[in-house]
């Protein structure tokens, strides 16, 4: 039985990957469970200098799943390079995906070159759908040429693979998808959270304080699974797939629409074992659908058709 | 944190809107932390405080302000929850010998609690609580057993006339920490009136309740800080309003 992925070169011992965000720096889940089970980690996003983000609410319950409008809180990319990697490392051993978010191309490329002294991040994620912050972040992610040019600006100065974070806010995500490849992407991770709204009835006011948020939960799920079926088929680097997965089986489902790996979100926000458990499950669940080796069924939804 | 099932005892109205649910379970539980239950078809976990938690039985006290809390009427004896438990930090009780406990509406809930601590340690607390009207008024008598206790309606339909904050100032009190739980602009309110010498118990929309999303971060003197994390409960003199 075989679980591991490889992404860029690196091994992963499955494919199992906390969502940016949902995570936090890792370490505090630790506190949990041996997080050591876990093919690799994304962190909290960074930007260059610290974040407190948005006013409260930033929450709001929606059916199977939830609106956040965080606005990427971080204590800035020296903080994380200099003191959360390490408290990390310190209890977790493989290597980790750090995601990058921003308001301009240079801020992008300082953040992105600040990692490259850090041996412990093996890629670089690189937020351009982030719904939750004034001015940047998404609005790199629904135009072509935008996107290209910041994919092609933070090549330039990094010397690690980068992932390019799709927003599913588009109308053609394919369209996107395939101007980050050529901008140079070394693989896609999708979908980030749909734009959504939430209103108090008993107010008439917008719930969250910002009035939008991003949408994740198990209700993005089949969503996202076509959007990762539709852009397999038209890049050739590896895709990292993510909406609304809760369980092994939704890890399968993911991977057979073209995912070589998957992040798994909200879930750890209602389930704080849900990636122990997921792990844990995968091969018993492969083992019944007599899956032998994961890498097989990577992209089996449209490589049968 | 921990993660257990726990056996729903009772679930009873108490005062308006206003529900006592008993649970039992063994977990280790201080005042001021907080339990969250997963309610059957709600996606997000509920946050609540621990009202009494003694002999493997804890108690919630909840008021209907939503679906959720809504269908949590509905939950009937022998039924099971999910509940992540011993989630946020504590009321600290160092040293104190002459506390007053104030409560705004469903925020005397964790006060409950914290008096009965006192109590045994041989120490009557002094316990203003506030409300809308009389009859969303709930535990006054079992507050009463354990507390000497003040009360002040908004409408005046029951002891002073006036919120918490007011019954305060107008009751003359002696005191040498104070002890505040209740929305907001209360809160704020107490900051301003009784100044730093207190713990504020906060509340926000959570998504986790344990750390990871950063849906409740506030800012304080010290930096952010994750009411569910670092709180629920903070030095009143930390707290940027």
């Amino acid at each position: 039985m075989n679980t591991s992925v490889t992404l860029f070169g690196n091994v992963l011992k499955n494919p199992v990957i906390p969502a940016s965000g949902t995570f936090g720096f890792g370490y505090e889940f630790a506190e949990f469970y041996d997080i050591n089970c876990l093919g690799s980690i994304s962190l909290k996003g960074t930007t260059l200098l610290p974040r407190y983000g948005n006013p409260l609410p930033r929450i709001a319950e929606c059916p199977n799943g939830l609106i956040n409008a965080i606005g990427l809180q971080n204590p800035g990319v020296e903080a994380v390079v200099n003191e959360e990697i390490p408290k990390l490392k310190k209890v977790y051993s493989s290597k980790v995906i750090a995601n990058v978010g921003g308001h301009s191309v240079e801020e992008y490329v300082e953040t992105v070159k600040a990692f490259n002294i850090c041996d412990d991040v093996f890629a670089i994620e690189l937020n351009i759908s982030c719904p939750n912050v004034t001015g940047g972040g998404m609005a790199f992610g629904v135009d072509e040429n935008i996107a290209r040019n910041l994919v092609q600006a933070v090549k330039a100065v990094s010397n690690k693979p980068i992932i390019v974070k799709l927003s599913p806010n588009v109308t053609d995500i394919v369209a996107m998808a395939k101007a980050v490849e050529q901008g140079g992407a070394d693989g896609i991770s999708l979908i980030n959270t749909l734009v959504g709204m939430r209103i108090d009835v008993k107010s008439g006011k917008p719930i969250i304080s910002v009035k939008k948020g991003g949408y994740s939960g198990k209700g993005l799920f089949p969503v996202a699974v076509r959007m990762v079926f539709e852009v397999a088929q038209a890049v050739s680097i590896p895709i990292i797939g993510m909406g609304g997965i809760s369980t092994a089986t939704d890890v399968l489902e993911m991977m057979m629409a073209g995912a070589s790996a998957v992040m798994v979100g909200s879930q750890n926000l209602i389930e704080p074992f849900a990636c122990q458990k997921i792990v844990n499950d995968l091969p018993l669940l492969m083992e019944k659908l007599n899956i032998t080796d994961i890498n097989q069924i990577i992209g089996r939804a449209f490589k049968n058709a | 944190m921990k993660q257990l099932k726990m056996t729903v005892l009772s679930n009873r109205e108490v005062g308006l809107n206003t529900y006592e649910m008993k649970l039992q379970g063994a977990t280790t539980l201080k005042s001021g932390q907080f339990v969250e239950l997963l309610l059957p078809n709600h996606y997000l976990r509920r946050p609540f405080s621990v009202g009494f938690y003694k002999n493997n039985i804890l108690t919630i006290l909840y008021k209907v302000l939503g679906e959720g809390t809504l269908d949590m009427t509905l939950i009937k004896p022998n039924e099971t929850l999910d509940v992540l438990s011993e989630l946020g930090n504590s009321f600290d009780k160092t040293n104190v010998k002459s506390p007053i406990l104030i409560g705004g509406g469903i925020g005397a809930a964790p006060l409950f609690n914290l008096a009965n601590d006192f109590f045994e340690s041989g120490i009557t607390p002094t316990v203003v609580l506030g409300f809308k009207t009389k009859s969303e008024i709930f535990y006054l008598e079992k507050f009463k057993k354990i507390a000497n206790v003040i009360v002040a309606t908004d409408d005046g339909s029951f002891g002073i006339k006036g919120n918490a904050v007011d019954a305060v100032t107008q009751s003359d009190l002696s005191y040498d920490k104070y002890y505040a739980c209740g929305v907001m602009p209360m809160l704020k309110g107490i900051q301003k009136t009784l100044g730093n010498n207190g713990e504020l118990s906060l509340e926000a929309r959570m998504a986790c309740g344990f750390g990871a999303c950063m849906g409740c971060s506030i800012q304080t003197t010290k930096g952010n800080r994750r009411v569910c994390k670092e709180g629920a409960i903070f030095n009143a003199a930390e707290v940027i309003f």
